[in-house]
């Protein structure tokens, strides 16, 4: 190798080693913090897409208009205005709860980021789940029916599993999506990845190998995460005949 | 309770940055579509080494953030003396052009992938006929292939162009003055984000519905073939058969 490309490739295992000086610890937490923010906001998202499925589904209209305007708003204005509005939105109520003067009163960013992840995410689940209980075969719930089941046994032993296998695809595409928009949870000032890229490339004035690394880091992840909900879906679908 | 009065003035200077959000949007998704059909051309053209290029630019498009890739263009590449002093630094120094570029190169990715699924919705058998016709590679994709692959992947790229309009909000991290730069701004002076926000999610709200109700006029436009013929109506009553 090039004398001058060793030393530069040196400089950047030193930067992000896990020696004294290095930055490698820092952006491995944050990337732990980055996994744990995705998946609470996942979960809230599976949590609301339920719920927005139900009301989808449901066979009140009023139900089912509200459904349709959370998937309509939440699916239509971007993932970055509605943090900002979580963030400093709850902020502005907490100041009024307090009875303040106007001072800031910082909501937390934890709670917030994953809210508002969890909202937009939702909004898209719900869409999801309601196509996979809509590609349920008729027959079958009607059989179900015919044998007398009550409407809870129905859901738990013929719609839910079959519903769970459906929507598991989709719900892979969802969880990619919620990890990369934890990333934007750094502008309220979490100190997830991305945040912890910008205090690195900030401090050392190495930008580019900051941002790269954190690049590379979502990047392990969301191969990874695909792996996993690939063997999940075919673990679901074991028993299931493939047409082509 | 609702202050009108400020939210009518605050929505004046939100409808501002609907110039650049748009332009944004637009200049990105035509650029981004050039770009994505060129890699959905290395996808399907048979040579492995381009396939594989295409795949691997669209596996790490596709694998990380936006935020990041923003980042990377913007910050990053200042980290390099030599680009610094380069023909191409005016542009870049720009977070407009920043913005632009990181943005085209994100949909690329996305969209190449709609354009192939398209291309490979096409009947086989059109395609041997074509061939067995006489038809150029060249004649033959222009004329029976592209034709219908656009139609194929008309309403999943209405989707990508709709996240395109929306993800234009993270340019106003690196500066811009879009919608959402302009409502960040209004609310660091008048600190009233819920009224802010809230009018700016309307803006972009109306815009997504634009984009998805033009996409879905220029769907019915160009698949004349799907639609329901016109009732017949026969002048007369048909006489019904007597029995008997």
């Amino acid at each position: 190798m090039h004398p001058e490309r060793e030393a530069k490739l040196h400089d950047y295992v030193q930067l992000m080693g896990f020696a004294p000086g290095g930055w490698g610890r820092d952006m491995l937490a944050a990337t732990g913090l980055t996994v744990a923010i995705a998946a609470c906001g996942f979960l809230t998202s599976v949590l609301l897409g339920a719920l927005g499925a139900a009301a989808l589904l449901s066979h009140l209209s009023i139900l089912r208009a509200a459904g349709r305007l959370y998937t309509t708003v939440l699916r239509g204005i971007p993932d970055l205005l509605v943090i900002y509005l979580f963030y400093f939105g709850s902020s502005q109520l907490l100041a009024l709860l307090s009875g303040g003067s106007g001072g800031f009163v910082g909501a937390p960013s934890f709670l917030t980021g994953v809210l508002a992840i969890g909202v937009v995410a939702g909004a898209y689940q719900a869409q999801i789940f309601r196509g996979a209980v809509q590609a349920l075969s008729r027959g079958e719930i009607e059989a179900a029916r015919a044998y007398g089941m009550s409407p809870v046994t129905l859901f738990r032993r013929i719609v839910l599993p079959q519903a769970v296998r459906h929507a598991i695809p989709g719900s892979g595409n969802i969880w990619q999506l919620v990890l990369k928009e934890s990333a934007l949870i750094s502008v309220i000032g979490l100190v997830e990845l991305m945040r912890q890229a910008q205090i690195g490339a900030g401090s050392t004035r190495q930008p580019f190998s900051f941002f790269l690394t954190a690049a590379a880091l979502y990047l392990v992840i969301t191969f990874l995460s695909g792996i996993a909900f690939r063997s999940l879906e075919a673990r679901a679908t074991r028993g299931i005949r493939k047409a082509v | 309770m609702i202050d009108t009065s400020f939210l009518a003035s605050s929505l004046a200077t939100l409808v501002k940055g609907i110039p650049l959000t748009v332009q944004l949007s637009m200049i990105s998704v035509s650029v981004g579509a050039i770009l994505a059909f060129g890699l959905a051309l290395m996808r399907v053209s048979g040579n492995a080494a381009l396939d594989l290029s295409a795949r691997a630019y669209i596996f790490v498009y596709r694998g990380t953030p936006l935020l990041v890739q923003i980042y990377i263009i913007y910050y990053g590449l200042s980290q390099f003396p030599a680009l610094r002093h380069s023909f191409a630094w005016p542009y870049l120094r720009e977070a407009y052009w920043c913005a632009v570029i990181a943005l085209a190169l994100n949909t690329a990715a996305y969209s190449a992938e709609i354009i192939r699924g398209g291309i490979l919705s096409v009947n086989a058998g059109q395609v041997e006929a074509a061939r067995a016709c006489g038809m150029s590679q060249a004649l033959m994709f222009r004329r029976i292939v592209l034709p219908q692959a656009l139609r194929h992947m008309l309403p999943a790229y209405g989707n990508e162009v709709i996240l395109m309009i929306k993800s234009t909000a993270l340019a106003s991290t690196i500066t811009l003055m879009d919608v959402t730069g302009i409502a960040a701004k209004l609310v660091s002076e008048s600190y009233r984000p819920i009224e802010v926000f809230t009018m700016a999610g309307a803006i972009y709200l109306l815009l997504t519905f634009i984009a998805s109700h033009g996409f879905s006029l220029f769907e019915h436009a160009v698949t004349p073939d799907r639609r329901q013929p016109a009732p017949h109506r026969p002048a007369e009553p048909p006489e019904t058969l007597q029995h008997g």
